[in-house]
């Protein structure tokens, strides 16, 4: 295993700022790049910002978008808003996680290839239901359009 | 000209009270709160202490400023129904083993269940399932029990600046968790315990070892010795009726003979060793150019602290043990005995539990009983500690004197160390042995005083947080301090957070913590030996076993060093 690389996050404090107030940004910043928030980060910008790991843990913790887990290559996040919970979002999102293996606990497959968790909602509600693959929008799905998906970008893989 | 407002139609006039949940205490009336601590800052998590308008609005008043003109109460129909709802709803998340829990009675949530009727909980239970954290020394997180209101959290952060734990998680899922949610034990928690003392539930406690003394004290093959700290003693009486900070030595002594220990000591002859040894070692740096600073290291708590935030400064803290650490040495150096010997401390502190258990003391302190376990043994052993009669100590080691005695308040350390110091450097009697200045309860104390040609700066820190800004200057060399005692509980060991659990109400009511430093004071303005040096067991001590102050064999056995957490 190589080190881990601490660069990004002294280049997120130069332009944040090294201040209490900057953490959220920092470890937007971190997670964009990592896309996810390793474990690494937490006592590094403790010593760094003069915040107690614990209290970053919080923050982490506290915003849905965070995650302290490894992400997939793909990242598919299914919209579950009022609008594409009405018109049947319910069924993609139980289609891709039996078709990855997935559940609520689990988001992320053991190959680390593809998440797949909710959203509140994607702001895509004229194309409900939507999901995203990568921040890509896929509109009017339907769990038969998620399920090939999935599959192509497997065998594409 | 005055202002006031009305509150259950009494007239309260507004002296800048920060709240109107403090002023209304001031005329008298009782809002109830869990969250609320004045010596923390305001959360507004409870909601129990809302209050209701003219308007019919609801506000918290702990978190709302009393302003000219206000008309308000504290007690409606629809106040007590909301109340009766938080505590349904609070006990639904609660793990009501109450009859085996050791807040049993001291309880916050426990007493407002009781006085707001609340006769059951509709809702499912499922804390009891949660499973505690037994990884600290020093004391015990009960999830199950915990009903969020951030004390711990506020205390850990705001006044202990060690940032152990900390809210985690949201809404439903929201709990008080360590960084990844791990053990405490390896967390940068220093076990100071005042998280446990301002819980107003059994969610954080002191661990209790009070089986494993049991066990010792039952078996015939063992010999059980046992020292008490200087604070215990102002400390528990309470516990039994006397008033705050009296001194109840002697009951104590009687009390733990009866309990089936063999001898009884008083870790006030540590502490005289320890001011022998300690005054020494500051002559020394003094005069031959030594690192300065000196840090006191009586503290466990400190320690700790210093090994993982300031690891630049470790040598700067005093070698010398713990007075606790240093009369277990001497204790089991000179034991004499056939049987296996077992020797336990009986502090006002949690973080003596995990000094006890440090590699380089060798077990020297088999266990360490905070003084509620020590109540709690008393009375499991149906003693009426009231009424018992007084006894003194065991040869060798009862003989002390005033200096050590104060060790247990803020300032006592260093007022020790300077009579004994004053007189070694100037050779002449101090004509007054009180140096004021260093005593009281404010978290931060300085003076100055011209010794001989020195000029001697020293300065007195409680609470960790007030540490942290004095190491900051020292790091930063913007003070000139030969000598600082620091102590991490506010106000000393008489505050520890193994002393009896105080109410939050005592708390801000009553001066709990000098209270007990008075008592310990007196102990010492009573006393005729009051200086370290001239308490005769320490000379013999020295005379027949040690030798020489700072000598080779003290060294071997009173000193000390510190490593830093993260090498």
């Amino acid at each position: 295993m190589t080190a881990f690389d601490y660069t990004v996050l002294d280049r997120a404090i130069e332009q944040f700022g090294n201040k209490e107030s900057s953490l959220i940004a920092i470890l937007q910043y971190a997670q964009e790049h990592y896309r996810y928030l390793p474990k690494e980060v937490f006592p590094y910008l403790s010593k760094k910002l003069g915040i107690s790991e614990a209290r970053i843990y919080g923050v982490a913790t506290f915003y849905e978008n965070f995650s302290l887990e490894q992400k997939g290559k793909y990242v598919i996040k299914v919209c579950d808003g009022t609008a594409c919970h009405v018109r049947h979002s319910v069924p993609i999102l139980e289609a891709l996680r039996k078709e990855l293996g997935l559940s609520e606990e689990k988001k992320t497959t053991d190959d680390l290839m593809f998440t797949v968790e909710t959203v509140a909602c994607l702001g895509a509600c004229s194309s409900a239901p939507a999901i995203t693959l990568n921040n890509e929008i896929y509109p009017t799905m339907t769990p038969e359009k998620a399920v090939a998906l999935v599959k192509s970008l497997k065998e594409n893989a | 000209m005055s202002e006031y407002m009305i509150i259950d139609g009494i007239k309260a006039e507004i002296n800048g009270e920060k709240n109107i949940l403090e002023l209304a205490r001031k005329v008298g009336i009782e809002i109830p709160a869990f969250c609320y601590d004045p010596e923390l800052s305001i959360y507004g998590a409870c909601r129990m202490c809302m209050f209701e308008d003219e308007r019919g609005r609801l506000e918290a008043s702990c978190s709302t400023p009393p302003r000219a003109g206000m008309v308000i109460k504290t007690n409606t129909a629809k106040l007590r129904k909301y109340r009766k709802m938080i505590l349904e709803l609070l006990l639904a998340n609660h793990c009501r083993d109450c009859t085996t829990c050791h807040m049993s009675g001291k309880c916050r949530l426990q007493e407002f269940a009781y006085k707001f009727n609340i006769e059951g909980v509709r809702f499912p239970n499922n804390a009891c399932q949660l499973s505690p954290d037994h990884s600290s020394y020093c004391i015990l997180r009960d999830p199950g029990k915990c009903i969020l209101c951030g004390k711990c959290v506020r205390m850990c952060n705001e006044i202990q600046s060690v940032g152990a734990i900390d809210y985690a998680f949201r809404g439903s899922k929201m709990k008080i968790a360590t960084a990844f949610d791990g053990d405490i034990a390896n967390s940068p928690c220093v076990g100071c315990g005042q998280c446990a003392a301002v819980c107003p539930t059994g969610a954080i406690t002191i661990r209790d070892d009070a089986d494993l003394v049991w066990k010792a004290l039952g078996n015939p093959e063992v010999e059980v010795s046992v020292q008490v700290a200087p604070a215990v003693r102002v400390g528990l009486g309470t516990e039994f009726g006397f008033e705050e900070g009296t001194n109840v030595m002697g009951k104590l002594v009687t009390a733990l003979k009866e309990m089936g220990f063999d001898k009884v000591y008083d870790t006030n002859i540590g502490a005289d060793l320890t001011i022998m040894e300690e005054s020494n070692e500051l002559i020394h740096r003094i005069k031959k150019g030594g690192k300065l600073p000196m840090f006191t290291s009586c503290c466990p708590a400190w320690i700790r602290f210093a090994e993982d935030k300031y690891p630049d400064l470790l040598d700067n803290i005093s070698t010398c043990k713990s007075p606790m650490q240093m009369l277990a040495a001497t204790v089991k150096a000179t034991y004499k005995g056939e049987k296996k010997h077992v020797h336990v401390a009986i502090m006002p502190c949690s973080a003596k539990k995990d000094e006890a258990k440090r590699a380089k003391f060798n077990g020297d302190v088999d266990y360490v009983l905070s003084a509620q376990e020590v109540v709690r043994m008393i009375r499991e052993h149906g003693i009426h500690f009231k009424y018992l009669e007084e006894s003194l100590p065991d040869v060798p080691f009862k003989e002390y004197t005033g200096a050590s005695v104060i060790f247990g308040a803020s300032g006592g350390v260093m007022e020790a160390a300077l009579r004994t110091a004053v007189e070694t450097i100037t050779g002449q009697k101090l004509g007054n042995v009180e140096f004021s200045e260093v005593r009281g309860m404010q978290g931060v104390k300085e003076a100055e005083y011209a010794v001989g040609d020195l000029n001697v700066k020293v300065a007195v820190v409680s609470g960790l947080k007030n540490a942290t800004e004095i190491c900051n200057k020292v790091r930063s060399g913007e003070c000139d301090y030969q000598f600082i005692e620091i102590m991490s509980c506010p106000g000393g060991c008489v505050n520890g957070g193994g002393q009896p659990f105080v109410d939050a109400f005592k708390r801000s009511d009553m001066d709990y913590k000098g209270m007990r430093a008075s008592g310990l004071y007196k102990t010492d303005a009573n006393m005729s030996a009051r200086k370290s040096h001239e308490n005769s067991a320490i000379s013999a001590l020295y005379d027949n076993f040690f030798g020489e102050v700072g000598g080779h064999k003290a060294h071997e056995l009173l000193h000390t060093h510190y490593e830093p957490k993260n090498k």
